[in-house]
């Protein structure tokens, strides 16, 4: 089970769709772990005949599927870190006309989106589709450290230790969501830790 | 009062530019300095022709910069209800009147990293402004402008003097047009499209950057619609209890203004949707010529844009 239903919530959370095959150009899809699952449902072998597909795997098997689809470009990297520099490039060389897909986690979806609003893409002409991991990544409010794959809440900052609420009021410029300290009236009275849609 | 605040100016300057285009400048009668606005933006004009007051909009051309004046050019609409010939027949240096504050439905995206503008006929007004606007900011922009004639062509010469290697003319009786697809094809990620002109124009390039998979979000146009004249008919306005008369030359909009009811209005183009109307009832036919309603709404029978559409029929009950 890949799609999880992220329950209705504030403006500023960030809701995601299903890719969808639009005319353009040339077509640049970027995903990770299981997010290649809504790349496979979308394409076709035109679709694929003018497609770079960026992946991360995170330890998945997906990569073969991928690569079978044929697509005009295909660029496997281990990380995220590791993948922007490609896909900055790919921005700055790109014409109007490309189509944006990201598939797979919050994390993956919010930075690459970035990127490419950077590059002048309105972030609303961006497609997107949840697949995989519901974790989320967080800035501390308070060191504005990224604590990355966060799964529960509260949640212990890996930078400056504070426990830390996870709300769902987003920031698109840094892909991340708020982490509060949750116990900054009352040191120590920090609630016991749940999964975040528990 | 609806609509945006109003200014008493001083016309200064009539310049006729061509045979159809007549350049007009506008100085505050209370001298100081008039509102900044931005490249885009538009102004209503107040024209007291007897007992009709039109109000028609005009993009405003001179430097937003620039707060002494501001200037607009007309053309002539020998078929049109008479406004742009009132414009042009029966202003002069020294009269007073009326135009509203800017109101920009057109403006840049300056989250832009280029502009790509295309003008048709009058509809480069708001972009020498728009360029006036980014040469300032060092913006990256070109511009491609249709017009029927050379001597047709308001403002070519400034505009290929100061802009050389950015501005393409192309003249309809010299066979010239946009290679739109081309133009469009190659374009660097992050350009914005701008049109300005005939609604024939408009659809054309809309259509063809859509197909072309241009972001909606990328794609801006303004095209003023000047009210048509019509068969007269009679409107019962139910909140205000009064029965009007639509005359031949004049808009629904006006007919209300002029029995006394304020009606809300921005742009008086069928563009910015400020005058929606519901009707209440209704037996005939409406003609829409707005392009801010969608088809469906058209369809419907519940909505009027008051400012460019009509009726014909026996009967029509509006809420205002």
């Amino acid at each position: 089970m890949s799609k999880f239903e992220f329950p209705p919530s504030i403006r500023s959370r960030p809701v995601y769709g299903t890719l969808e095959a639009r005319p353009g150009k040339t077509h640049l899809m970027i995903a990770d772990a299981e997010g290649a699952e809504a790349i496979l449902a979308v394409a076709t072998p035109d679709l694929m005949a003018a497609t770079h597909i960026i992946y991360i795997p995170k330890g998945t098997d997906y990569a073969d599927k991928l690569r079978a689809l044929k697509p005009a470009q295909f660029y496997e990297g281990p990380t995220y870190a590791a993948s922007v520099t490609r896909i900055q490039r790919v921005l700055q060389d790109a014409q109007m006309g490309l189509q944006v897909y990201l598939a797979g986690t919050e994390g993956l979806m919010g930075q690459a989106q970035n990127e490419a609003m950077k590059a002048g893409i309105p972030h609303t002409a961006i497609q997107t589709e949840h697949r995989g991991s519901i974790a989320r990544r967080m800035q501390c409010v308070h060191c504005k450290g990224i604590t990355e794959d966060v799964e529960t809440d509260p949640f212990v900052c890996s930078h400056c230790g504070l426990n830390l609420f996870v709300r769902d009021h987003y920031s698109r410029r840094l892909a991340a969501y708020q982490g509060v300290c949750i116990d900054a009236e009352d040191p120590g009275n920090v609630p016991p830790q749940k999964g975040i849609y528990e | 009062m609806s609509g945006a605040e109003k200014i008493a100016v001083r016309v200064t300057e009539v310049s006729p530019l061509n045979e159809l285009v007549t350049r007009f400048k506008f100085e505050p009668v209370a001298g100081g300095l008039l509102p900044t606005f931005s490249g885009g933006a538009h102004t209503v004009v107040e024209m007291r022709d007897g007992d009709i007051t039109r109000m028609n909009p005009y993009s405003l051309m001179s430097d937003p910069f620039d707060q002494t004046a501001y200037t607009i050019s007309v053309r002539r609409d020998d078929e049109g209800r008479g406004g742009s010939l009132f414009m042009h027949k029966n202003i002069s240096v020294g009269d007073e009147i009326t135009i509203s504050n800017p109101v920009n439905l057109f403006s840049l995206d300056l989250r832009a990293k280029k502009h790509l503008m295309i003008a048709g006929g009058i509809g480069i007004t708001p972009f020498l402004a728009q360029i006036k606007q980014l040469d300032r900011a060092h913006g990256n922009w070109e511009l491609h402008y249709s017009c029927r004639s050379e001597a047709l062509g308001s403002y070519v010469d400034y505009l290929t003097n100061t802009h050389p290697n950015d501005v393409e003319v192309y003249y309809d009786d010299q066979k010239q047009a946009i290679d739109l697809e081309n133009l469009l094809d190659g374009q660097p990620l992050g350009t914005h499209i701008y049109v300005c002109g005939p609604k024939g124009m408009i659809d054309w390039v809309r259509g063809k950057a859509t197909e072309l998979g241009w972001p909606r979000e990328a794609i801006h146009y303004e095209e003023f619609l000047a009210p048509q004249p019509g068969k007269p008919f009679e409107v019962k306005l139910a909140v205000s209890n009064k029965v009007i008369q639509v005359g031949e030359r004049e808009s629904l909009l006006e007919a209300i203004e002029r029995a006394g009811v304020d009606a809300p209005y921005l742009c008086r183009g069928g563009a910015c949707g400020m005058c929606e109307t519901s009707v209440i009832d209704y037996s005939g036919n409406f003609i829409h010529r707005d392009h801010w309603l969608e088809e469906d709404e058209h369809a419907s029978g519940k909505k009027i844009m008051p400012c460019v559409s009509r009726f014909e029929g026996k009967t029509l009950v509006l809420d205002r």
